[in-house]
């Protein structure tokens, strides 16, 4: 598999990254890298293979549902570039 | 009924399909233990695992787990015993996390379904598709400020269902009967609370056209529709919508739209250019959820009656009409306030008084069910009272005005008001003898022959009586008396 120019504007879109034009094509290069690196693993036959999902074998811990966190907005807002009394402050974003 | 449209170039035929986001009633959130209280100050039902801060992790929450279990088995879905969340990403103001957890590949909840009640007392089934469980997004508030918008993150982690219906609706009618039955059937279960003011229930309504019995055409996607009026509105104007550009030789565009209500029309949300990639995979926070089979049983154990079960035995024990069945279990509240009612009663008699004179009352008086100031004992009581002859149904109507001003029983207002019937046969003679013998040529031509007059004699008696005269005692000396 490779990836081309086009490819890596597209995934730069979707990830929200601004990419210099000259660096398209070295990106494009690494990126071909990485992928051919992982490719290695699809010379192993993994038919009927369940995919594995963790190394250890645990179920998914579970929470009772009780309130035990929250309260705290003068943390979650510490790092807020803007604020407006409790509120986020963002530019507008209406579609 | 599959609702036609009627186009120039023939009848077109609406195909809907309807994902309705359900918010979960649980005390925390599905990740974290952050409150999920509606109205709270902004931020402050917030954890740090809620704002996406490095390094935090989800734990999942046991309730929403058996909440989600249960709407299944209301619907009488397949419970996946095996299930796994995924990460949907994208980017949004109200997404602090840059992904949403969802279930792609493998939903909580499979395939199930919905009967519909339709006009007249006509059901039909619709196919619930799958339903999983997801995480809520956060609140942007675009009008408090010319340019920036404000972000409330309470909302942000709450659980929700997605439930998906297959292609199933044929009409915006259907589509109002099935959010109805959704939402009663989670009510009954307690899992979502259905308020659509406050946003715990809404959809995406997706509506595509044909001919009949042809293949599906390409839909389009109207995105949050937050009533049920709003949806039937949505697909009128969609449905309508697509048949001018089909008629018109165009194609439709597979797209996702919005309802501008003020205009009463939908556009597209977003160009195609911008089109949503979200690049699901399985989220590597989260393990698979796998259930036993007996966490299921306990569950399916502990439902309550749900709304069709209950409706075929109040048709087939208590004897009432499908539309007075459906209308009763419709909401829990009023099932179980009926059910008091009618215990040991008269249930049809019980039926009307609810759904008359009871809900009128309450209509009037904008009152909720639980501030009535007639309990069901009060109305039981009542009802009691005609069915032992001692109120005629007429006087009845004046007893309930009473108790619903005094919040005194009908036994004290009949007691206090000497409303009790006449079934003294002495008493009505002498009332009768008296109207027959100031109105000679009335009853001269009752004796004629002409039987309607009777009638008159009636109406004067109970007048006479003060209405308190048992109406069948005074039809029966009449008719001896003039017969």
């Amino acid at each position: 598999m490779s990836l081309d120019r086009s490819t890596v504007e597209k995934v730069a879109q979707l990830a929200k990254l601004a990419i210099d034009e000259d660096d398209k094509d070295r990106l494009a290069g690494e990126l071909n890298a990485i992928i051919g690196f992982v490719e290695q693993l699809s010379e192993l036959d993994t038919t009927g293979v369940q995919p594995m999902t963790s190394v250890v074998e645990a179920n998914a811990p579970l929470r009772a549902d009780v309130v035990n966190d929250g309260d705290i907005a003068e943390k979650v807002l510490a790092n807020a570039p803007e604020r407006v009394q409790d509120f986020f402050a963002v530019p507008k974003v209406v579609e | 009924m599959a609702k036609v449209i009627k186009g120039r170039t023939g009848d077109w035929e609406m195909v809907i399909g309807l994902e309705v986001h359900a918010q979960v009633i649980s005390n925390s959130k599905l990740f974290s233990g952050a409150s999920t209280n509606f109205g709270s100050e902004p931020n402050h039902n917030v954890s740090l695992v809620d704002a996406a801060m490095p390094g935090m992790l989800p734990v999942l929450n046991e309730e929403c787990v058996k909440q989600a279990v249960r709407t299944g088995l209301g619907i009488k879905a397949a419970i996946n015993l095996y299930s796994v969340f995924d990460r949907k990403n994208y980017f949004y103001a109200d997404l602090p996390q840059g992904y949403q957890i969802s279930q792609l590949y493998h939903p909580i909840v499979g395939e199930g379904t919905v009967i519909l009640d339709l006009e007249g007392g006509e059901t039909r089934e619709v196919g619930v598709e799958r339903i999983h469980l997801e995480q809520d997004a956060g609140k942007s508030i675009h009008d408090q400020d010319p340019t920036r918008s404000f972000i409330d993150l309470n909302r942000t982690g709450v659980a929700l269902m997605e439930i998906v219906s297959k292609p199933d609706l044929r009409s915006p009618e259907e589509a109002g009967a099935y959010v109805r039955k959704l939402r009663s059937i989670m009510r009954y279960l307690g899992t979502c609370d259905g308020n659509m003011d406050e946003g715990s229930m809404r959809a995406d309504v997706n509506v595509s056209v044909r001919r009949p019995g042809e293949e599906f055409g390409t839909r389009t996607e109207t995105k949050n529709v937050n009533s049920i009026r709003f949806i039937m509105q949505t697909i009128e104007i969609e449905a309508k919508r697509q048949v001018e550009i089909l008629e018109n030789g165009g194609t439709i565009d597979q797209e996702t739209r919005q309802l501008d209500v003020a205009n009463n029309t939908t556009h597209p949300l977003r160009s195609k250019e911008e089109a949503h990639d979200y690049r699901y995979f399985p989220c590597p926070d989260l393990l698979p959820l796998t259930l036993e089979q007996s966490f299921v049983d306990e569950l399916a154990k502990d439902l309550p009656e749900l709304p069709d079960p209950k409706k075929e035995r109040f048709i087939s024990e208590l004897g009432l009409s499908a539309y007075d069945a459906g209308v009763l279990v419709a909401e829990r509240e009023t099932a179980n306030f009926f059910e008091a009612v009618a215990k040991g009663r008269d249930a049809k008699l019980a039926a009307n008084w609810v759904m008359g004179d009871f809900f009128g009352a309450l209509n009037k008086s904008g009152k909720d069910l639980a501030d009535s100031p007639v309990s069901a004992e009060g109305l039981g009581g009542l009802i009691d009272l005609i069915s032992d002859g001692t109120i005629s149904g007429r006087i009845a109507k004046e007893v309930f005005e009473a108790m619903w001003e005094s919040g005194k029983s009908a036994g004290d207002i009949v007691e206090e008001k000497g409303l009790k019937q006449i079934s003294d046969t002495g008493a009505i003679e002498a009332i009768i003898d008296e109207i027959i013998a100031n109105n000679p040529s009335q009853v001269e031509q009752v004796r004629g022959g002409n039987e309607k007059l009777i009638g008159w004699f009636v109406g004067q008696t109970m007048k006479a009586s003060g209405g308190k005269a048992n109406p069948g005692v005074v039809n029966q000396i009449l008719k001896a008396k003039l017969g």
